[in-house]
Protein backbone atom coordinates (compact mmCIF):
# COMPACT_ATOMS: atom_id res chain seq x y z
CA UNK A 1 0.00 0.00 0.00
CA UNK A 2 1.82 3.12 -1.10
CA UNK A 3 -0.37 5.44 0.39
CA UNK A 4 1.56 8.97 0.67
CA UNK A 5 1.18 10.82 3.77
CA UNK A 6 1.17 14.93 3.77
CA UNK A 7 3.58 15.97 5.59
CA UNK A 8 2.50 18.39 8.19
CA UNK A 9 4.32 21.24 10.42
CA UNK A 10 2.38 22.74 13.18
CA UNK A 11 2.64 26.54 13.53
CA UNK A 12 1.90 28.12 17.31
CA UNK A 13 1.51 31.83 17.04
CA UNK A 14 0.90 33.54 20.85
CA UNK A 15 2.61 35.55 23.55
CA UNK A 16 4.29 32.55 25.96
CA UNK A 17 4.03 34.64 28.26
CA UNK A 18 5.62 32.27 30.14
CA UNK A 19 5.38 29.16 28.03
CA UNK A 20 3.31 26.45 29.83
CA UNK A 21 3.41 22.25 30.07
CA UNK A 22 -0.38 23.04 28.04
CA UNK A 23 1.40 24.77 25.36
CA UNK A 24 3.79 22.05 24.70
CA UNK A 25 0.70 19.60 25.25
CA UNK A 26 -1.51 20.85 22.54
CA UNK A 27 1.26 19.71 20.17
CA UNK A 28 1.15 16.31 21.35
CA UNK A 29 -2.52 16.05 21.05
CA UNK A 30 -2.78 18.01 17.78
CA UNK A 31 0.10 15.05 16.13
CA UNK A 32 -1.56 12.07 17.41
CA UNK A 33 -5.00 13.51 16.01
CA UNK A 34 -3.15 14.26 12.48
CA UNK A 35 -1.92 10.88 12.33
CA UNK A 36 -4.96 9.35 13.09
CA UNK A 37 -6.61 10.77 9.87
CA UNK A 38 -4.32 8.74 8.20
CA UNK A 39 -3.81 11.90 5.78
CA UNK A 40 -1.15 13.37 7.56
CA UNK A 41 2.52 12.86 8.94
CA UNK A 42 3.40 15.44 11.55
CA UNK A 43 6.97 16.45 10.65
CA UNK A 44 7.67 19.00 12.89
CA UNK A 45 6.12 22.25 15.21
CA UNK A 46 7.01 25.70 15.38
CA UNK A 47 6.74 27.79 17.98
CA UNK A 48 7.34 31.97 17.34
CA UNK A 49 6.22 33.93 20.15
CA UNK A 50 4.74 37.13 19.53
CA UNK A 51 7.16 40.66 19.06
CA UNK A 52 7.25 42.86 22.01
CA UNK A 53 4.96 45.91 19.99
CA UNK A 54 2.09 43.21 20.20
CA UNK A 55 0.85 45.70 23.43
CA UNK A 56 -0.61 43.28 25.20
CA UNK A 57 -0.70 43.66 28.73
CA UNK A 58 2.07 42.52 31.14
CA UNK A 59 4.07 40.82 28.02
CA UNK A 60 7.49 40.58 29.36
CA UNK A 61 10.48 41.25 26.35
CA UNK A 62 10.77 39.01 23.83
CA UNK A 63 14.64 37.78 24.34
CA UNK A 64 13.13 36.35 27.72
CA UNK A 65 9.75 34.81 26.28
CA UNK A 66 12.42 33.06 22.99
CA UNK A 67 14.93 32.03 26.30
CA UNK A 68 11.97 30.10 28.54
CA UNK A 69 10.50 28.70 25.48
CA UNK A 70 13.64 27.37 24.26
CA UNK A 71 14.24 25.66 27.88
CA UNK A 72 11.07 24.21 27.71
CA UNK A 73 11.76 22.38 24.50
CA UNK A 74 15.11 21.42 24.89
CA UNK A 75 13.06 18.48 26.03
CA UNK A 76 11.20 17.72 23.04
CA UNK A 77 12.95 15.96 19.47
CA UNK A 78 10.12 17.70 17.52
CA UNK A 79 8.94 21.17 18.21
CA UNK A 80 11.45 23.66 18.46
CA UNK A 81 11.35 27.92 18.52
CA UNK A 82 12.17 30.23 15.85
CA UNK A 83 12.59 34.09 16.51
CA UNK A 84 11.68 35.35 13.28
CA UNK A 85 8.28 36.88 14.48
CA UNK A 86 9.64 37.92 17.51
CA UNK A 87 12.60 40.22 15.82
CA UNK A 88 10.03 41.63 13.20
CA UNK A 89 10.14 45.57 14.20
CA UNK A 90 6.55 45.57 14.01
CA UNK A 91 3.40 43.21 15.16
CA UNK A 92 3.15 40.97 12.42
CA UNK A 93 -0.05 39.63 11.08
CA UNK A 94 -0.35 35.67 11.40
CA UNK A 95 -1.39 35.16 8.09
CA UNK A 96 2.63 36.94 6.93
CA UNK A 97 3.63 34.62 9.53
CA UNK A 98 2.39 31.28 8.33
CA UNK A 99 3.41 32.56 4.47
CA UNK A 100 7.39 32.91 5.75
CA UNK A 101 7.11 29.93 7.33
CA UNK A 102 5.63 28.14 4.55
CA UNK A 103 8.07 29.28 1.87
CA UNK A 104 11.23 28.84 4.31
CA UNK A 105 10.07 25.16 5.03
CA UNK A 106 9.28 24.57 1.27
CA UNK A 107 12.52 25.55 0.52
CA UNK A 108 13.67 22.88 3.29
CA UNK A 109 11.74 20.25 1.56
CA UNK A 110 12.59 20.85 -2.22
CA UNK A 111 16.39 20.85 -1.11
CA UNK A 112 15.90 17.63 0.74
CA UNK A 113 13.55 15.58 -1.64
CA UNK A 114 15.60 17.44 -4.82
CA UNK A 115 18.85 16.42 -3.40
CA UNK A 116 17.59 12.79 -3.02
CA UNK A 117 16.38 12.47 -6.63
CA UNK A 118 18.11 15.02 -8.15
CA UNK A 119 21.19 16.25 -7.60
CA UNK A 120 21.77 18.81 -9.77
CA UNK A 121 18.58 21.17 -9.98
CA UNK A 122 16.32 22.17 -7.41
CA UNK A 123 13.54 23.35 -9.43
CA UNK A 124 12.74 19.44 -9.91
CA UNK A 125 9.12 19.32 -9.57
CA UNK A 126 7.20 18.16 -6.68
CA UNK A 127 5.55 14.67 -7.04
CA UNK A 128 5.08 13.78 -3.96
CA UNK A 129 2.49 15.05 -1.84
CA UNK A 130 3.02 18.17 -1.45
CA UNK A 131 3.78 19.85 2.00
CA UNK A 132 1.01 21.55 4.89
CA UNK A 133 1.92 24.07 7.34
CA UNK A 134 -1.61 24.68 9.73
CA UNK A 135 -2.74 27.00 12.25
CA UNK A 136 -2.17 25.21 15.97
CA UNK A 137 -4.27 26.92 18.39
CA UNK A 138 -6.37 26.53 21.36
CA UNK A 139 -10.18 27.24 21.42
CA UNK A 140 -9.64 30.37 22.94
CA UNK A 141 -7.93 31.30 20.56
CA UNK A 142 -10.47 30.13 17.72
CA UNK A 143 -12.77 32.60 19.46
CA UNK A 144 -10.26 35.93 18.84
CA UNK A 145 -11.94 35.22 15.08
CA UNK A 146 -14.73 36.93 16.08
CA UNK A 147 -13.57 39.99 17.87
CA UNK A 148 -14.27 42.85 15.64
CA UNK A 149 -10.70 44.45 14.37
CA UNK A 150 -8.46 41.86 15.82
CA UNK A 151 -8.47 40.12 12.09
CA UNK A 152 -9.28 40.96 8.77
CA UNK A 153 -11.81 39.10 6.76
CA UNK A 154 -9.48 38.11 4.09
CA UNK A 155 -6.51 37.21 6.42
CA UNK A 156 -8.71 34.41 8.45
CA UNK A 157 -9.91 33.19 4.56
CA UNK A 158 -6.34 32.74 4.04
CA UNK A 159 -5.40 31.20 7.31
CA UNK A 160 -7.99 28.45 7.50
CA UNK A 161 -8.19 28.30 3.58
CA UNK A 162 -4.58 28.34 2.24
CA UNK A 163 -3.13 26.75 5.04
CA UNK A 164 -5.83 25.09 7.71
CA UNK A 165 -6.34 24.79 11.62
CA UNK A 166 -5.87 22.76 14.13
CA UNK A 167 -7.79 23.95 17.20
CA UNK A 168 -7.92 21.94 20.80
CA UNK A 169 -11.00 22.28 22.26
CA UNK A 170 -10.93 23.61 26.25
CA UNK A 171 -13.22 23.49 29.36
CA UNK A 172 -16.22 24.95 28.21
CA UNK A 173 -15.74 26.27 25.03
CA UNK A 174 -17.31 25.52 22.19
CA UNK A 175 -15.09 25.95 19.32
CA UNK A 176 -18.05 23.78 16.83
CA UNK A 177 -20.29 26.90 17.46
CA UNK A 178 -17.60 29.11 16.25
CA UNK A 179 -16.79 27.58 13.10
CA UNK A 180 -20.86 27.50 12.88
CA UNK A 181 -21.24 31.15 13.39
CA UNK A 182 -18.70 32.10 11.09
CA UNK A 183 -19.18 32.28 7.43
CA UNK A 184 -15.79 32.48 6.64
CA UNK A 185 -14.43 29.61 8.94
CA UNK A 186 -17.47 27.13 7.86
CA UNK A 187 -16.53 27.53 4.50
CA UNK A 188 -13.35 26.17 4.72
CA UNK A 189 -14.53 23.20 7.25
CA UNK A 190 -12.64 20.62 6.12
CA UNK A 191 -9.15 22.41 6.31
CA UNK A 192 -10.54 23.09 10.24
CA UNK A 193 -9.22 19.96 12.86
CA UNK A 194 -11.10 20.36 15.77
CA UNK A 195 -9.47 17.92 18.70
CA UNK A 196 -11.06 17.36 21.64
CA UNK A 197 -9.18 17.41 24.36
CA UNK A 198 -10.56 14.89 27.49
CA UNK A 199 -8.43 15.83 29.91
CA UNK A 200 -9.25 19.38 31.35
CA UNK A 201 -6.57 21.79 32.19
CA UNK A 202 -7.16 25.25 32.76
CA UNK A 203 -3.18 26.08 32.65
CA UNK A 204 -3.25 29.45 31.52
CA UNK A 205 -0.32 31.55 31.33
CA UNK A 206 -2.61 34.53 32.56
CA UNK A 207 -2.85 32.38 35.87
CA UNK A 208 0.99 31.11 35.85
CA UNK A 209 1.61 34.76 35.58
CA UNK A 210 -1.15 35.71 38.63
CA UNK A 211 0.57 32.65 40.86
CA UNK A 212 4.02 33.92 39.68
CA UNK A 213 3.12 37.37 41.31
CA UNK A 214 2.08 35.90 44.70
CA UNK A 215 4.63 33.94 45.63
CA UNK A 216 2.53 30.58 44.61
CA UNK A 217 3.83 27.22 43.16
CA UNK A 218 3.85 26.71 39.97
CA UNK A 219 5.85 23.67 39.66
CA UNK A 220 4.38 20.66 37.60
CA UNK A 221 2.79 23.22 35.46
CA UNK A 222 5.69 25.19 33.82
CA UNK A 223 9.14 22.75 33.68
CA UNK A 224 11.84 23.66 36.29
CA UNK A 225 14.06 25.22 34.12
CA UNK A 226 11.74 28.16 32.90
CA UNK A 227 11.06 28.63 36.80
CA UNK A 228 14.24 28.74 37.32
CA UNK A 229 14.78 31.27 34.86
CA UNK A 230 11.94 33.06 35.68
CA UNK A 231 13.58 33.63 39.98
CA UNK A 232 17.03 34.36 38.11
CA UNK A 233 15.20 37.18 35.70
CA UNK A 234 12.80 38.02 38.67
CA UNK A 235 10.36 38.14 35.40
CA UNK A 236 6.47 38.47 36.89
CA UNK A 237 5.90 40.68 39.62
CA UNK A 238 3.10 43.25 39.45
CA UNK A 239 4.61 45.85 38.24
CA UNK A 240 5.56 43.72 34.66
CA UNK A 241 2.20 43.03 35.06
CA UNK A 242 1.21 46.55 34.56
CA UNK A 243 3.42 46.54 31.71
CA UNK A 244 1.30 47.86 28.40
CA UNK A 245 -2.13 48.40 30.98
CA UNK A 246 -4.19 50.61 28.93
CA UNK A 247 -2.74 49.98 25.46
CA UNK A 248 -4.29 49.14 22.18
CA UNK A 249 -3.41 45.87 20.22
CA UNK A 250 -1.34 46.65 17.89
CA UNK A 251 -3.48 44.84 15.56
CA UNK A 252 -6.56 47.14 16.02
CA UNK A 253 -4.79 50.04 15.14
CA UNK A 254 -2.65 48.51 12.49
CA UNK A 255 -5.76 46.89 10.58
CA UNK A 256 -8.07 50.34 11.01
CA UNK A 257 -11.40 48.35 11.39
CA UNK A 258 -14.11 49.93 9.51
CA UNK A 259 -17.17 48.97 11.05
CA UNK A 260 -20.35 48.07 8.89
CA UNK A 261 -22.39 51.34 8.31
CA UNK A 262 -25.67 50.52 9.33
CA UNK A 263 -24.33 49.52 13.51
CA UNK A 264 -22.63 53.07 13.77
CA UNK A 265 -24.66 54.55 15.69
CA UNK A 266 -26.80 53.05 18.67
CA UNK B 1 -21.09 29.09 54.19
CA UNK B 2 -20.74 25.52 55.26
CA UNK B 3 -16.47 25.87 55.16
CA UNK B 4 -15.10 26.21 58.62
CA UNK B 5 -11.60 25.72 57.93
CA UNK B 6 -11.31 29.16 56.35
CA UNK B 7 -8.05 31.40 58.06
CA UNK B 8 -7.56 28.81 60.77
CA UNK B 9 -4.52 31.56 61.70
CA UNK B 10 -6.82 33.85 62.78
CA UNK B 11 -9.17 31.83 65.04
CA UNK B 12 -6.48 30.42 67.02
CA UNK B 13 -4.74 33.86 67.35
CA UNK B 14 -1.06 31.84 66.64
CA UNK B 15 2.24 34.07 66.22
CA UNK B 16 3.96 33.38 63.08
CA UNK B 17 7.25 31.99 65.67
CA UNK B 18 4.99 28.82 67.03
CA UNK B 19 3.69 27.25 63.38
CA UNK B 20 2.64 23.96 63.73
CA UNK B 21 4.91 21.51 61.69
CA UNK B 22 3.03 19.40 59.19
CA UNK B 23 3.71 16.33 57.10
CA UNK B 24 1.53 15.82 54.15
CA UNK B 25 0.91 11.72 53.56
CA UNK B 26 -0.64 10.92 50.27
CA UNK B 27 -1.95 7.25 49.88
CA UNK B 28 -3.15 5.72 46.74
CA UNK B 29 -2.20 3.75 44.09
CA UNK B 30 -0.13 6.05 41.83
CA UNK B 31 -0.69 3.81 39.03
CA UNK B 32 1.29 5.73 37.49
CA UNK B 33 2.31 8.77 39.28
CA UNK B 34 1.06 11.85 37.50
CA UNK B 35 2.14 15.61 37.38
CA UNK B 36 -1.36 16.15 39.45
CA UNK B 37 -0.74 14.14 41.88
CA UNK B 38 2.68 16.15 42.88
CA UNK B 39 1.10 19.48 42.66
CA UNK B 40 -1.32 18.62 44.74
CA UNK B 41 1.52 18.71 47.70
CA UNK B 42 2.32 21.71 45.77
CA UNK B 43 -1.31 23.02 46.41
CA UNK B 44 -1.71 22.28 50.05
CA UNK B 45 1.93 23.49 50.86
CA UNK B 46 1.01 27.17 49.88
CA UNK B 47 -2.75 27.10 50.84
CA UNK B 48 -1.49 25.65 54.86
CA UNK B 49 1.53 27.63 54.78
CA UNK B 50 -0.67 30.73 53.72
CA UNK B 51 -3.22 30.27 56.48
CA UNK B 52 0.20 31.20 59.01
CA UNK B 53 -0.32 28.71 60.74
CA UNK B 54 1.50 25.83 59.72
CA UNK B 55 4.66 25.51 57.94
CA UNK B 56 5.04 21.99 55.93
CA UNK B 57 8.52 20.06 56.46
CA UNK B 58 7.85 16.96 53.73
CA UNK B 59 5.45 15.19 51.93
CA UNK B 60 5.02 11.38 51.90
CA UNK B 61 3.80 9.66 48.43
CA UNK B 62 2.92 5.86 50.11
CA UNK B 63 1.82 3.72 47.32
CA UNK B 64 -0.80 0.79 48.47
CA UNK B 65 0.80 -2.71 48.26
CA UNK B 66 -0.39 -5.32 45.19
CA UNK B 67 -2.83 -6.63 47.29
CA UNK B 68 -5.23 -3.65 46.88
CA UNK B 69 -6.50 -5.80 44.34
CA UNK B 70 -6.84 -2.54 42.21
CA UNK B 71 -8.42 -3.34 38.62
CA UNK B 72 -5.29 -2.62 36.47
CA UNK B 73 -2.68 -2.12 38.93
CA UNK B 74 0.58 -3.33 38.32
CA UNK B 75 3.81 -4.59 40.42
CA UNK B 76 4.13 -2.05 43.29
CA UNK B 77 7.85 -1.91 42.49
CA UNK B 78 7.25 0.09 39.33
CA UNK B 79 5.03 1.99 40.62
CA UNK B 80 7.24 2.37 43.87
CA UNK B 81 10.48 3.42 40.96
CA UNK B 82 8.03 5.75 39.10
CA UNK B 83 7.06 7.55 42.44
CA UNK B 84 10.76 7.59 42.86
CA UNK B 85 12.08 9.39 39.31
CA UNK B 86 8.73 11.63 39.96
CA UNK B 87 10.18 13.44 43.37
CA UNK B 88 13.54 13.20 42.30
CA UNK B 89 13.34 17.22 41.07
CA UNK B 90 11.50 17.88 44.42
CA UNK B 91 13.27 19.29 47.55
CA UNK B 92 10.42 18.00 49.82
CA UNK B 93 8.36 15.12 48.98
CA UNK B 94 9.72 11.63 49.30
CA UNK B 95 8.47 8.11 48.53
CA UNK B 96 7.86 5.61 51.10
CA UNK B 97 7.98 2.40 50.48
CA UNK B 98 6.17 0.81 54.03
CA UNK B 99 2.74 0.31 52.87
CA UNK B 100 3.80 -2.04 49.67
CA UNK B 101 6.04 -3.68 52.27
CA UNK B 102 3.18 -5.09 54.60
CA UNK B 103 2.21 -8.70 53.47
CA UNK B 104 -1.62 -7.24 53.19
CA UNK B 105 -3.59 -4.54 52.39
CA UNK B 106 -3.14 -2.15 55.34
CA UNK B 107 -6.27 0.60 56.25
CA UNK B 108 -4.84 4.60 55.12
CA UNK B 109 -5.58 5.18 59.17
CA UNK B 110 -2.73 2.47 59.97
CA UNK B 111 -0.49 4.31 57.23
CA UNK B 112 -1.03 7.68 59.02
CA UNK B 113 -0.09 5.75 62.66
CA UNK B 114 2.58 4.28 61.49
CA UNK B 115 4.08 7.58 59.86
CA UNK B 116 3.04 9.63 62.93
CA UNK B 117 4.50 7.23 65.48
CA UNK B 118 7.63 7.17 63.36
CA UNK B 119 8.03 10.94 63.75
CA UNK B 120 7.36 10.70 67.22
CA UNK B 121 10.65 8.41 67.52
CA UNK B 122 12.17 10.64 65.52
CA UNK B 123 11.46 13.72 67.76
CA UNK B 124 11.86 11.86 71.18
CA UNK B 125 15.97 11.34 69.69
CA UNK B 126 16.08 14.91 69.81
CA UNK B 127 17.16 14.71 65.70
CA UNK B 128 15.93 16.43 63.00
CA UNK B 129 13.43 15.27 60.65
CA UNK B 130 14.84 12.62 58.79
CA UNK B 131 14.15 13.80 55.31
CA UNK B 132 17.71 11.70 54.01
CA UNK B 133 16.67 8.50 53.41
CA UNK B 134 15.14 9.31 50.64
CA UNK B 135 18.30 11.60 49.21
CA UNK B 136 16.35 14.44 50.32
CA UNK B 137 18.85 17.06 52.60
CA UNK B 138 16.79 19.75 54.41
CA UNK B 139 17.16 20.26 57.87
CA UNK B 140 14.05 21.55 59.90
CA UNK B 141 15.59 24.17 62.09
CA UNK B 142 16.68 22.27 65.78
CA UNK B 143 15.47 25.57 67.35
CA UNK B 144 12.40 25.41 66.03
CA UNK B 145 11.82 21.25 66.94
CA UNK B 146 13.99 20.31 69.41
CA UNK B 147 16.25 22.60 70.98
CA UNK B 148 14.33 23.68 74.22
CA UNK B 149 13.84 20.00 75.81
CA UNK B 150 12.06 22.03 79.24
CA UNK B 151 9.10 22.64 76.32
CA UNK B 152 7.28 19.52 75.09
CA UNK B 153 8.81 19.12 71.72
CA UNK B 154 7.21 19.76 68.58
CA UNK B 155 6.38 16.21 66.57
CA UNK B 156 5.23 16.94 63.33
CA UNK B 157 1.55 16.45 62.72
CA UNK B 158 0.67 14.01 60.31
CA UNK B 159 -2.10 15.29 57.70
CA UNK B 160 -3.70 13.34 54.94
CA UNK B 161 -3.40 14.54 51.65
CA UNK B 162 -6.21 13.65 48.94
CA UNK B 163 -8.59 14.92 46.60
CA UNK B 164 -12.32 15.76 46.88
CA UNK B 165 -12.87 11.98 45.25
CA UNK B 166 -11.60 10.35 48.44
CA UNK B 167 -12.79 12.72 51.04
CA UNK B 168 -16.52 11.65 49.27
CA UNK B 169 -15.65 8.11 49.30
CA UNK B 170 -16.05 8.22 52.63
CA UNK B 171 -20.02 7.74 52.33
CA UNK B 172 -19.18 4.66 50.17
CA UNK B 173 -20.52 1.63 52.24
CA UNK B 174 -18.22 -0.47 53.53
CA UNK B 175 -15.40 1.35 51.71
CA UNK B 176 -14.21 2.69 54.93
CA UNK B 177 -14.68 1.94 58.94
CA UNK B 178 -16.55 4.30 60.63
CA UNK B 179 -13.89 4.65 63.54
CA UNK B 180 -11.22 4.88 60.99
CA UNK B 181 -12.98 8.00 59.89
CA UNK B 182 -13.31 9.62 62.65
CA UNK B 183 -9.45 8.56 63.47
CA UNK B 184 -8.45 9.92 60.58
CA UNK B 185 -10.12 13.17 60.69
CA UNK B 186 -10.47 13.77 64.05
CA UNK B 187 -6.57 13.37 65.19
CA UNK B 188 -4.86 14.09 62.30
CA UNK B 189 -6.72 16.04 60.11
CA UNK B 190 -6.85 16.26 55.93
CA UNK B 191 -5.88 18.24 53.37
CA UNK B 192 -8.44 18.02 50.65
CA UNK B 193 -7.96 19.50 47.47
CA UNK B 194 -10.96 20.50 45.14
CA UNK B 195 -11.93 21.65 41.77
CA UNK B 196 -13.71 25.00 41.21
CA UNK B 197 -16.97 23.35 40.55
CA UNK B 198 -17.38 20.73 42.97
CA UNK B 199 -19.14 21.34 46.15
CA UNK B 200 -17.33 19.63 48.60
CA UNK B 201 -18.13 21.89 51.15
CA UNK B 202 -21.98 20.39 50.63
CA UNK B 203 -20.71 17.12 51.04
CA UNK B 204 -18.99 17.52 54.57
CA UNK B 205 -22.11 19.77 55.29
CA UNK B 206 -24.20 16.21 54.50
CA UNK B 207 -22.37 14.14 56.42
CA UNK B 208 -22.54 14.37 60.67
CA UNK B 209 -19.06 13.22 61.23
CA UNK B 210 -17.53 15.19 58.88
CA UNK B 211 -19.79 18.12 60.11
CA UNK B 212 -18.55 17.62 63.29
CA UNK B 213 -15.18 17.47 62.72
CA UNK B 214 -15.05 20.27 60.33
CA UNK B 215 -12.26 21.97 62.06
CA UNK B 216 -9.78 19.44 60.88
CA UNK B 217 -10.30 19.31 56.89
CA UNK B 218 -8.68 22.13 55.29
CA UNK B 219 -10.47 22.47 51.90
CA UNK B 220 -7.70 24.01 49.03
CA UNK B 221 -9.35 25.17 45.83
CA UNK B 222 -7.98 24.39 42.77
CA UNK B 223 -8.59 27.72 40.50
CA UNK B 224 -6.80 26.28 37.78
CA UNK B 225 -7.82 22.48 36.89
CA UNK B 226 -5.73 20.07 36.17
CA UNK B 227 -7.62 16.67 35.59
CA UNK B 228 -4.71 14.33 34.79
CA UNK B 229 -5.97 11.23 36.46
CA UNK B 230 -3.70 7.95 36.19
CA UNK B 231 -6.58 6.29 34.43
CA UNK B 232 -6.53 8.54 31.76
CA UNK B 233 -2.72 8.09 31.36
CA UNK B 234 -2.94 4.68 31.35
CA UNK B 235 -5.63 4.70 28.82
CA UNK B 236 -3.58 7.05 26.66
CA UNK B 237 -1.08 4.34 26.83
CA UNK B 238 -2.29 1.61 25.89
CA UNK B 239 -3.49 3.40 22.88
CA UNK B 240 0.07 4.64 21.71
CA UNK B 241 -0.79 8.10 22.15
CA UNK B 242 1.29 10.32 23.98
CA UNK B 243 1.38 11.69 27.64
CA UNK B 244 4.17 13.87 27.58
CA UNK B 245 3.68 16.92 29.98
CA UNK B 246 0.97 14.91 32.25
CA UNK B 247 3.59 13.22 33.36
CA UNK B 248 7.62 13.77 34.42
CA UNK B 249 9.44 12.84 31.65
CA UNK B 250 11.83 10.21 33.76
CA UNK B 251 8.44 8.57 34.20
CA UNK B 252 7.60 8.64 30.93
CA UNK B 253 11.05 6.65 29.81
CA UNK B 254 10.43 4.25 32.69
CA UNK B 255 6.85 3.64 31.45
CA UNK B 256 8.86 3.04 27.86
CA UNK B 257 11.46 1.08 29.09
CA UNK B 258 9.62 -1.33 30.78
CA UNK B 259 6.54 -1.50 28.10
CA UNK B 260 3.93 -1.01 31.56
CA UNK B 261 0.54 -0.19 30.72
CA UNK B 262 -1.23 -2.33 27.97
CA UNK B 263 -4.91 -3.74 27.03
CA UNK B 264 -3.49 -6.73 29.11
CA UNK B 265 -1.76 -5.18 32.31
CA UNK B 266 -4.95 -3.39 32.45
CA UNK B 267 -6.82 -6.51 33.17
CA UNK B 268 -5.40 -7.54 35.80
CA UNK B 269 -7.36 -7.76 38.90
CA UNK B 270 -10.56 -7.49 36.52
CA UNK B 271 -13.04 -9.65 38.86
CA UNK B 272 -11.09 -9.17 41.93
CA UNK B 273 -13.15 -7.76 44.66
CA UNK B 274 -11.14 -4.44 46.13
CA UNK B 275 -9.33 -5.14 49.67
CA UNK B 276 -11.19 -3.10 51.55
CA UNK B 277 -14.71 -4.31 50.41
CA UNK B 278 -13.36 -7.66 51.24
CA UNK B 279 -12.67 -6.99 54.48
CA UNK B 280 -15.02 -4.32 55.55
CA UNK B 281 -18.07 -6.41 54.39
CA UNK B 282 -17.72 -9.27 56.99
CA UNK B 283 -20.37 -11.22 55.49
CA UNK B 284 -19.01 -11.65 52.05
CA UNK B 285 -16.86 -14.87 53.45
CA UNK B 286 -17.65 -17.53 51.74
Amino acid sequence: MAHHRIPLVLLACGSFNPITNQHMRLFELAKDHMHRTGKYQVVGGIVSPVSDSYGKQGLVPSKHRIAMAKLALQSSNWVRVDEWESQQQDWTETVVTLRHHYGRILEEYKQNTGAHTNSSGNTAPLTSPSLSLKLLCGADFLNTFQIPGLWLDEHVDEVAGQFGLVCISRGGLQPERTVHESDILSRHQQNIYLVKEWVKNETSATEMRRALRRGLSVKYLIPDCVIDYIHQHSLYTEDSERKNTGAVLRPLTKQVYQPPVDSVDD
Amino acid sequence: MFDCSVNPAVESGMEAHNKTPVVLLSCGSFNPITNMHLRMFELARDHLEGSGQYTVVKGIISPVGDSYKKKGLIEATHRLEMARLATESSDWITVNSWEIDQPQWLETVKVLRHHSEELRAVGKKGDEVDLDKYGKKRRVSRSRLSSSPQLQRVVPQVMMLCGADVLESFGIPNLWKPEDIVEIVGRYGVVCITRSGNNIHKFIYQTDVLWKLCRKIHVVHEWVTNDISATHVRRALRRGQSVKYLVPDPVLSYVQEHNLYSSESENKNADVVLAPLQINSGASLS
